[in-house]
């Protein structure tokens, strides 16, 4: 089982999951992540500032047209959907989907459509239901679906709505998605043993 | 992963060839039927605007949605809006403007006369946006403005200058961040819901028709925007848009694009030099 990405999706209570979850992530994670945190249309770099303080992998929000490479973790841009071409990322301004943008759904359904059974889908807390449609395309596509257990959320709308909408194949206290990750990944396991 | 990527295939051997296949031949069929050329577009967000499409028409398959567009035009008009339209806002991303109100208003007032370019303007958001700027920064009367867009609906919304009230509170912070000398809400009328914009902002500008996937440039500009449209091409398209945009501007002219675009691997990359580091304002100077 080789996998091509990871995605990852959250919103409220997301920024404190998302160190969590990235600071587990040794410095050689072979795939990329690519990351929908909802936040305000004006919103700037700081997002990326943060997560970078906790992180190994480098972090960035990526141009349209940007190369996917391992090892890094992409932040979709305030105010735009994150897509997920052949090989690179494609931005969009189409309008929000489900209130949001970036969405969760857009980018699962994206990375579904292109990587298929290659995809690793994440839903961390938050505070209403996008994401959850994305899960159901990652499922569909053959994919992999990793869902925080709801108890363990901030806030647990958003993992409730995506076990509702997907047969989730792990559902995960955030402490452990990231060994799971890890452990998906068969190579750099050995690597850091 | 090379080996990998053939199972994925044999996992799905249909659905996403089919697809794919589909996709092709609608595109193929609109380009020689009604000359729109969407052939070059990136797929992802094509296949989106496609689905959604599928779903507005009630259909199940590309196949049905290509026979219903050949055969109804207005069916291809409704296809052709969810095809082009960007959903933005006034003054988006305001450091974008509030570095052009800085760096470009002080090289534009050089100028006797100005003609600037808004490429694939959509609904118009950000023409009005710049209508006020120069207007505010004194330039506007030396404005010829070109707002040029493939998609007639949305000129005809531009050209009307109406717009949700209910969005102006978020334009309104934008507009201050941006540097505005006013509020917002000096420019336009509010009534029935809406915001009405005046004439007097858009009496200096042409609205007219323009597919950048297809025609050519058809003059020289001072100012040149063309901001989160070519996000939709592929790079093979993308390069020849800026061919076309170098070729449309004068020596030293600016070119602004979106905040999450970049020149590097286009045609002209070293023909042009930021205004500022890390601004999407650029400056001709090859």
């Amino acid at each position: 089982m080789a996998f091509e990405i990871v995605v990852v999706g959250t919103s409220m209570g997301g920024l404190a999951a998302l160190e969590r979850l990235l600071a587990g992530l040794p410095p050689a994670f072979p795939l990329p992540l690519a990351v929908v945190q909802h936040r305000r249309a004006g919103s700037n770099g700081m997002l990326a500032t943060l997560l970078r303080r906790c992180c190994a992998l480098p972090v960035r929000e990526p141009h349209d047209k940007e190369k996917i490479e391992a090892g890094r973790v992409y932040l979709a841009p305030a105010d735009y959907h994150l897509l997920i071409e052949e090989g690179e990322f494609a931005l969009s301004t189409e309008g929000p989907v489900r209130y949001s943008r970036p969405s969760i759904d857009v980018l699962f359904a994206s990375a579904a459509d292109t990587y298929g059974k290659d995809v690793i889908g994440v839903v961390l807390t938050g505070a209403n239901d996008d994401g959850a449609q994305g899960a159901a395309r990652i499922k569909a596509a053959g994919g992999l679906l990793i869902v925080q257990s709801p108890e363990t959320a901030e806030s647990a709308v958003m993992p409730r709505a995506a076990l509702a909408a997907a047969a989730a194949d792990k559902v995960l206290p955030l402490s452990e998605i990231a060994p799971c990750l890890v452990s998906l990944c068969p190579a750099v396991q050995k690597e850091t043993l | 992963m090379v080996a990998n990527a053939v199972t994925k295939e044999e996992a799905f051997p249909h659905d996403k060839e089919l697809e794919a296949l589909e996709i092709e031949l609608l595109v193929e069929a609109i380009y020689r039927h009604y000359g729109y050329d969407f052939r070059e577009y990136a797929v992802a967000s094509l296949k989106r605007r496609v689905a959604s499409c599928l779903h507005a028409e009630g259909l199940a398959t590309i196949s049905g949605l290509q026979e219903r567009v050949l055969h109804d035009p207005a069916c291809f008009q409704r296809f052709l809006h969810a095809l082009s339209v960007n959903v933005t806002a006034f003054f988006r991303d305001p450091s974008f403007f509030l570095v052009f109100r800085s760096r470009v208003a002080p090289i534009l007032r050089t100028y006797p006369f100005l003609r600037i370019w808004h490429a694939g303007c959509s609904t118009g958001e950000e023409v009005y946006s710049m209508a006020i700027l120069l207007h505010e920064e004194g330039l506007y009367e030396r404005c010829r403005i070109y707002a040029t867009d493939m998609n007639a609906e949305a000129l005809r919304q531009a050209q009307e200058g109406i717009f949700p009230l209910r969005d102006m509170l978020e334009h309104s912070r934008n507009y201050s961040e941006a540097g505005g000398k006013g509020a917002l809400a000096d420019y336009y009328t509010a009534g029935y819901g809406s915001a009405i914009f005046p004439a007097w902002l858009k009496e200096n500008t042409l609205f007219a028709p323009h597919n950048l996937a297809q025609d050519g440039s058809f003059n020289e500009f001072h100012v040149i925007l063309c901001r989160n449209v070519m996000i939709y091409f592929k790079r093979s398209l993308q390069r020849r848009v800026h061919e076309l945009l170098y070729a449309s501007l004068t020596p030293f002219g600016i070119l602004g694009i979106g905040s999450k675009e970049s020149l590097h691997f286009t045609p002209h990359e070293t023909d042009y030099e930021p205004l500022v580091v890390g601004s999407k304002l650029y400056r001709r100077i090859g």
